[in-house]
């Protein structure tokens, strides 16, 4: 392990959270102009101290990198241990970039509660670089756990009519995950013989069914978070009801949360149970792909279609990383990457849309074009990546897993190649049915296009969609070693000595 | 053991003695200048505190009078918690209790005379001086809830806690009699020695004796099936009496269900743990479940401290494995980090309550939180806190509170009832999350109701304590190792001496 003097990942963790702290502390509405202007100054600094993470990264190792450690709570033996792999280090530099475009987002659109509003999101940016940096277990839960608070109070002050009750329900649903996987983690405490330290349970030995409940713990935490068919329905809730910046947050990062959740706890401490169940991951990651698919196809609403659409674009996720083979898992890590800017894109384009209009709503657009020719080009963009067009982010985690999959099994493959029929289906029939066409509704004929500032952002989220779509290779560069290392974890049998592997 | 030693009940003799010159002091305060009774109180508190803080800082493990009483790092951090609770109560209840005709001498005292009973308690080492001091505190209480004597509902709940606090007195006395009868000791550590060696004269009337003692605790944990008077009290007595009934009480009957059944009653632990399992459960049950239809914010605190002290009696009950003093140290100071725990958040939560009261208006139901974060931003978030933390949500200290009860109970057995008592434990937390969320989202997702729009009138001192206290309960949540060591390092010591 390799510990560096300067401790970037404390930085990027407690930079946006003392931004935050200070604004809830003495930001008000009268100055709002100046909120607006510090909370992007400290989403920028934020994102500036993780550069060196990227920058400093040695691609080579698996190994942890940019370790911090220092000792946190005698007695449960835990510690506040940080680093970085090439799991992680992507959606730490993610997190931060995405908290910029929220930033951005909401800078004229929320009018009230500024100040709550950027410290809710600065907050909530440092506590999930915390999440994706902690390896140390108790302090992931508590940087998982705290995340839904934040997010709880974004859905519920600046959310659309029934906030409450999507406010509700998505934190309960989490919660009812997460309280298991606290029981398994003590559980692994006790097994270790008192130790809290991810890479310690990774040598932890465990008997089958003890793997199993594990297993299942876990997978109900992360399933719920991903979220997986069928406990998925939380999602489509607190999407439509969040503001544009808080369903930016959800689908960009907190979704990927669950889904790193199985790389770091699932794989590698229970890999027995984790090949045992995989066919039963497979099944729900392909009815998500498909089932969900076409659920999409039939909204009327454009939140929820693309919500449904990130249900399924996270099934491709779980399957990747549950068909064990390297290309596979890669792929699933790119698809969360590239699904954390175009879904980010797409949420922020119908952010655009509602702020003009007012309406989520399919049938009251129409014709968009021929107001707003800039920001169509923008929006076709991003709903060709949704699809997965070639020569778009969407594109090369899409074909990376599909490849995994014809390597374990040419049928799963087949199945879930329909996505690029669904996705390219429910993507671009809104697309057509939004953009095209007659001006039916006489508002939209009065639209004024994209301004200065959704253009920069827009040109932003553009740029990394195509960066990722034209030349991934700096992001699978990052992930290869560590990829191959987990992989060569989740195939050694961590059944106790004497018990054969099944 | 040495015959006397007025040392080891130092603390107790300041207070008593201090007390007993403000009884008479304050008979020349006229009303107007009822401060300088309230000054003295607060100088008599802090005296007191630091008798106990130099008895826990030197940690030692001493009895005294003939080994009726004994003081030990358990006991003076407890105290000490029970000393800054009741020094919270004052302060908090200020403009409350003066708007309300209750600014009196009487607060002063009695409030001083039930925390000596609780130190009694704490520190008791005799089953009857255990009775003398519970008799103590629960005398002033039953008067204090009736302070307010024109109010039917608080006459109600006076009589109610009264006549249920006299019953379960009355339990825990012919439980205390039964076991004398059992084995002819009344001596905490005799009792341990005799059961243990089968000097038992008759082990029904012995183990009809600990379902009596059980009983009776489970009445003044407020545990169900014996919760009854714990939501028509908690709403009926004036606000600050009853954040005092629902923090200081409760480390005294935490401390006296350890000296009793840990350090007595060990020999037949296993008889009184089954008896514990069934209360922890039904209490996180039906405390949880009955929150939520609670409309009163201050019955929605009565059930919600039932449920949260279903966790307490896990943590007691979970520490018996045959002897081995890590699991029990682990236990037992799981427990007593819970009850501190509950007892800072409880406090803080009450201060809320009185906070947004003013003359001719009590701020008691949940909807009268309506908006609060538009009136008051501060103060909203000084109730999230405590709400989450309540719910056990990091990173505020309930979760960590949470936690080492989990630990606790999983202890070593990875199998078997224990892990279903830990899953029973965190599935009812998540429908606890409920009601502690709907408080949240009444001061964050609702607009004030118009009319509400006062401003919010605090003294200084109230607004410093109330803040520290907030931000105690985060800041323990993310440095919680310190009280956890005070904690561990305590029982270690109290459990080895």
């Amino acid at each position: 392990m390799q510990t560096t003097a300067t401790p970037w990942l404390s930085l990027a963790i407690w930079v946006p959270i003392a931004f935050g702290v200070v604004l809830v502390a003495v930001g008000r509405d009268r100055s709002a102009a100046v909120v607006r202007t510090v909370a992007l100054v400290g989403s920028l600094v934020g994102l500036l101290v993780t550069l060196p993470l990227y920058a400093g990264f040695d691609a080579s190792s698996a190994a942890l990198q940019f370790v911090e450690k220092a000792p946190w709570i005698e007695r449960f033996n835990a510690n506040y241990h940080l680093g970085v792999d090439g799991l992680s280090v992507w959606f730490v530099l993610l997190t931060a970039f995405i908290t910029v475009i929220v930033v951005l987002a909401g800078w004229d659109v929320i009018q009230e509660r500024v100040a709550q509003y950027y410290a809710a999101f600065l907050i909530l940016s440092g506590l999930m670089i915390g999440v994706f940096s902690a390896v140390d277990g108790l302090l992931f839960y508590v940087f998982f756990e705290a995340t839904l608070i934040p997010m709880y109070i974004i859905i519920g002050v600046w959310g659309g009519p029934s906030r409450v009750y999507a406010a509700f329900k998505f934190f309960l649903y989490t919660l009812l995950g997460s309280l298991l996987m606290l029981v398994a983690l003590v559980y692994l405490y006790y097994a270790s013989g008192g130790n809290f330290g991810i890479f310690d349970w990774h040598a932890t030995r465990l008997g089958m069914t003890a793997q199993i409940l594990l297993f299942l713990a876990f997978f109900l935490a992360f399933a719920v978070k991903v979220p997986m068919w069928p406990v998925h329905t939380w999602l489509p809730d607190a999407h439509v009801e969040a503001p544009t910046g808080g369903s930016i947050v959800l689908a960009a990062i907190m979704l990927k949360l669950g889904a790193y959740g199985f790389l770091r706890f699932s794989l590698p401490i229970v890999p027995d149970a984790s090949h045992a169940l995989s066919g039963f991951i497979i099944v729900l990651s392909l009815i998500a792909v498909v089932y969900i698919g076409l659920v999409a196809l039939v909204q009327t609403d454009m939140k929820k279609l693309v919500a449904y659409s990130s249900i399924a674009h996270m099934g491709f996720v779980t399957l990747g990383f549950f068909i064990f083979n390297a290309v596979g898992m890669a792929g699933g890590i790119v698809q969360m990457i590239s699904h954390g800017f175009v879904s980010g894109a797409m949420f922020f384009c119908i952010g655009v849309m509602y702020d003009r209009l007012h309406s989520r709503d399919i049938a009251d657009y129409g014709g968009v074009v021929n107001t707003m020719p800039r920001f169509a080009a923008f929006f076709m963009l991003f709903a060709m990546a949704n699809s997965g067009l070639p020569a778009t982010s969407g594109f090369v985690g899409e074909f990376m897993v599909i490849l995994g999959a014809v390597k374990f099994d040419f049928w799963i493959a087949l199945v879930a190649a329909s996505t690029l029929v669904l996705g390219a289906a429910y993507s671009l029939w809104m697309y057509k049915r939004v953009v095209f066409g007659e001006v039916a509704n006489p508002a939209v004929a009065t639209l004024a296009d994209v301004n200065a500032r959704e253009f920069l952002v827009l040109l932003l989220l553009a740029a990394a969609v195509m960066w990722m779509g034209l030349y991934p290779k700096p992001f699978t560069d990052l992930m290869d070693a560590s990829v191959a290392n987990l992989l060569q974890h989740a195939s050694q049998s961590k059944l106790p000595a004497g018990v054969a592997a099944h | 053991m040495q015959s006397l030693n007025f040392l080891a009940a130092l603390p107790e003799i300041v207070l008593l003695v201090a007390t007993c010159v403000l009884l008479v002091a304050d008979l020349f305060v006229p009303d107007a200048r009822r401060n300088i009774t309230y000054v003295l109180t607060l100088a008599i508190l802090v005296l007191t505190g630091a008798a106990c803080w130099w008895l826990l800082s030197s940690g030692i493990v001493t009895y005294a009078f003939g080994g009726m009483y004994v003081t030990d790092p358990m006991a003076n951090l407890l105290k000490l918690v029970a000393i800054i609770a009741v020094a919270l109560v004052l302060v908090y209840a200020q403009s409350y209790a003066r708007d309300r005709g209750l600014w009196k001498g009487e607060l002063f005292t009695l409030s001083l005379f039930s925390l000596l009973g609780i130190m009694l308690m704490i520190s008791a080492n005799n089953l009857l001086v255990i009775y003398l001091g519970l008799e103590l505190q629960a005398l002033s209480l039953y008067t204090l809830v009736a302070l307010r004597r024109d109010d039917a509902r608080s006459s109600e709940a006076a009589m109610k806690y009264f006549v249920l606090g006299a019953l379960a007195s009355g339990f825990l006395l012919y439980g205390m009699s039964m076991l004398y009868g059992a084995t002819g000791t009344l001596d905490i550590n005799e009792l341990a020695d005799r059961i243990g060696t089968g000097h038992v004269a008759s082990r029904l009337a012995l183990v009809f004796g600990t379902v009596f003692i059980v009983a009776g605790l489970a009445f003044k944990f407020g545990a169900v099936p014996f919760h009854m008077w714990v939501p028509d009290v908690y709403q009926g007595a004036p606000t600050p009496i009853t954040m005092l009934i629902g923090s200081a009480p409760k480390l005294a009957i935490f401390a006296v269900g350890f000296r009793i059944l840990v350090e007595g009653l060990l020999p037949i632990a296993v008889d009184w743990q089954r008896m514990l399992i069934l209360l922890a459960v039904a209490s996180l049950v039906l405390g949880n479940l009955a929150a939520i239809a609670q409309s009163n914010l201050k019955r929605m605190l009565a059930y919600s401290t039932i449920a949260q002290m279903g966790f307490v009696l896990l943590a007691m009950l979970s520490g018996v494995v045959d002897g081995r003093v890590m699991a029990a140290v682990n236990s037992y100071s799981a427990g007593m980090f819970y009850v501190i725990t509950y007892a800072l958040t409880t406090l803080g939560t009450f201060g809320i309550i009185l906070l947004l009261s003013r003359r001719g208006f009590e701020a008691e139901e949940i909807a009268d939180l309506r908006g609060l974060n538009r009136r008051s931003p501060w103060y909203a978030f000084v109730m999230l806190l405590l709400m989450f933390s309540l719910a056990g949500i990091p990173p505020t200290v309930g979760f960590y509170a949470k936690l080492v009860v989990l630990q606790s109970l999983l202890g070593d057995s990875l199998q078997g009832p224990m892990l279903w008592l830990a899953i029973i434990a965190v599935m009812f937390s998540l429908v606890g999350a409920f009601y502690y969320l709907r408080v949240v989202k009444v001061m964050y997702f609702d607009e004030p109701l118009a009319g509400s729009a006062v401003p919010i009138a605090a003294t200084t001192d109230m607004r410093v304590a109330l803040s520290v206290n907030g931000l105690l309960v985060l800041v323990l949540g993310i440095l919680p190792q310190y009280l956890l060591k005070l904690c561990t390092d305590a029982m270690l010591r109290t459990l080895g001496g």
